[in-house]
């Protein structure tokens, strides 16, 4: 791997598994537990050569499941841990997701999508957009960041340990098999020299420097109903006073757009190529990508579609981002054009064309 | 250690690092989890360890140990309890990890689990509570049920040649794990026995030799529907049979 340092600005040349180590050490991560799945497994490639100049740790598990759960431990301890997957590997994680949903564990899961349903293919898809947001047998409280480039995979890899710690709701990066595996320019650096404050861990068990401390009895089984309900509304509340501080999104030229086209992720670039193609040839077209796919940019969205007539929705998976899409505009009449290829990648040249054809 | 209360009544004595607010506990009457947890509970003060602890417990009826004692405790998920404590103590070396389950929890649902944390020694202690059922649930086959024995999905009798033979877990841990482990079964019938062996348990994993196991043989009148003579003759009889009683490995062999 090429010899590089996160003093200063750093101009590299990196596939996207290796941006999201280097983000890794660079959000002052400590361990990584993780499982082989293709194709996220150069993240711990690259993160099991870089622990011992950084003194950081590794556990490879014997499965995604416990994967999941010594995340989980790690971060009990006050350690920030993460671990990384992709599909069949996305829905064994969802068990330990639960916990920490309902424990309020600052767990940081790195998702490279590949394709489903079953193992189908080791390569792209945005098909986990459902299972990542929604996953568990609960009400989703969790928070996903939708990278598109990779200087979002080390940005959002950073801002997610942060947002884990801040808001102590599992946090998702929310990648695929393409950015995992290709190779782009951009810029690493230490955050905290740009004045990125890096969140402290701080143990939530065994606070061992206080032999004083008050024992914690920390539990996810609950008697009553009641009990449940009061936990789960003081959850709801707190997610959604942080969805309105932590939603991202960009928005180019929607203030007089016939035609907003929505897409998230790798595919939003295929967006941003298209509608500046149809810009240049002065068609009336607007670009919407929500980052945080959850929480969802909903106001933003309502906002930027409120003069268009025509909303274009475009996604590697057959309806996920239009589901969530449609439950933000619920109550709008806007007529929706899908163009839905699941597993499959989506140029602008497509794009382009589909709405040409409208 | 026992105090007289103002009526001149002898108070039992309770380890000091009970929680003594949720004493009573919760367990049924009968049920062996107490005597484990009292065992466990004497082991650790006479290792002046309390805190330094993290005791996480399984789902099942070891998730009623949650507020048992008053050390930091952590409930996981039904077999999960392994890998979080596993998890803890890869990232703080210095905490004392301690998983508690059932067989269930152990030998079906996290069986991958104990068998890797065997294999690669964790420095964690894993105590398992074997009383040949599934109590939380209502009293169904699990992996330690005798044979002929009668569980709510084995109405008629465990029948081996469908389902198998009891699993040995402390044997099964003893072929799998590396030298500086500690294996042992003991039993809630000897109680003092039993405290010897999870304070050894203990200190092995305090030395960093390796992954410690104690499996626990108890009894579940509840869901046996037995009384007390009853319980203590399966535990004693015909548990034995299958699930020998005694150290399986220590450090030093």
């Amino acid at each position: 791997m090429a010899e590089v340092s996160l003093k200063g600005e750093q101009r590299v040349f990196m596939t996207g598994n290796e941006v999201i180590a280097w983000a890794a050490v660079a959000a002052k991560a400590e361990i990584m537990y993780g499982y082989p799945i293709t194709p996220q497994n150069e993240i711990m490639h690259y993160w099991t050569r870089l622990a011992p100049k950084y003194g950081k740790k590794f556990l490879q598990t014997e499965d995604e499941i416990s994967a999941g759960f010594t995340t989980l431990g790690g971060v009990f301890t006050g350690t920030k841990a993460f671990t990384a997957t992709s599909g069949p590997g996305n829905v064994l994680m969802q068990e330990s997701a639960g916990m920490a949903e309902m424990m309020r564990l600052p767990v940081v899961y790195i998702i490279q999508q590949r394709g489903g349903p079953s193992t189908a293919t080791v390569i792209y898809g945005q098909q986990e957009t459902t299972l990542t947001c929604f996953g568990g047998n609960g009400e989703g409280y969790r928070i996903v960041y939708s990278p598109a480039t990779h200087q979002d995979l080390f940005d959002y890899t950073i801002k997610a340990f942060n947002m884990a710690w801040t808001y102590r709701f599992p946090t998702f990066v929310l990648g695929d098999g393409y950015q995992a595996k290709m190779r782009e320019p951009l810029t690493i650096y230490d955050p905290e020299e740009k004045g990125i404050k890096l969140v402290k861990p701080e143990p939530i068990v065994a606070d061992l420097g206080q032999p004083q401390r008050k024992t914690k009895h920390l539990r996810n089984c609950l008697n009553t109903e009641d009990e449940l309900y009061e936990i789960l509304k003081g959850h709801q509340a707190d997610y959604d006073a942080l969805s309105s501080k932590i939603v991202e999104w960009d928005a180019q030229d929607c203030e007089d757009a016939d035609l907003v086209i929505v897409s998230h992720g790798v595919v939003s670039r295929a967006a941003l190529g298209a509608y500046k193609k149809l810009r240049a040839e002065g068609k009336k077209i607007g670009y919407f990508r929500p980052i945080t796919v959850r929480p969802f940019p909903q106001e933003q969205l309502k906002q930027a579609t409120k003069g268009a007539k025509r909303l274009f929705v475009a996604e590697s998976a057959y309806g996920q981002l239009l589901k969530i899409v449609q439950n933000n505009l619920y109550g709008s009449t806007l007529e929706i054009v899908p163009m839905l290829r699941p597993g499959v990648g989506i140029t602008s040249e497509e794009i382009y064309d589909e709405i040409s054809k409208l | 250690m026992q105090e007289l209360k103002e009526n001149n009544i002898l108070q039992p004595a309770m380890p000091a690092c009970w929680y003594e607010e949720s004493k009573p506990h919760k367990f049924c009457p009968g049920c062996g989890h107490g005597i484990i947890l009292k065992a466990l509970g004497e082991a650790v003060d006479e290792l002046g360890i309390r805190d330094k602890i993290v005791f996480g417990c399984d789902i099942g009826c070891s998730l009623l140990a949650w507020d048992f004692f008053d050390f930091d405790t952590v409930q996981t998920h039904h077999g999960r309890t392994t890998p979080v404590i596993t998890g803890m103590k890869r990232a703080k070396q210095d905490i004392i990890g301690i998983a508690y389950m059932g067989d269930g929890g152990g030998y079906a649902i996290g069986s991958q689990h104990l068998f890797n944390a065997a294999v690669r020694n964790e420095k964690i202690t894993v105590l398992l509570c074997n009383n040949s059922n599934y109590g939380m649930t209502g009293g169904q086959m699990s992996p330690t049920s005798l044979p002929g024995m009668k569980t709510e999905t084995s109405p008629y009798g465990r029948d081996i040649n469908q389902t198998g033979s009891p699993t040995k877990g402390p044997e099964m841990v003893a072929a799998v794990a590396p030298e500086g482990a500690y294996v042992a079964r003991g039993t809630v019938a000897n109680a003092r026995q039993l405290k010897g062996f999870i304070k050894k348990a203990l200190e092995n994993q305090i030395a960093g030799n390796g992954f410690s196991f104690v499996e626990a043989l108890s009894g579940c009148p509840t869901n046996w529907r037995t009384n007390a003579k009853q319980t203590w003759e399966f535990i004693e009889k015909d548990m034995t049979q299958y699930f020998k009683v005694g150290e399986l490995r220590t450090p030093q062999s």
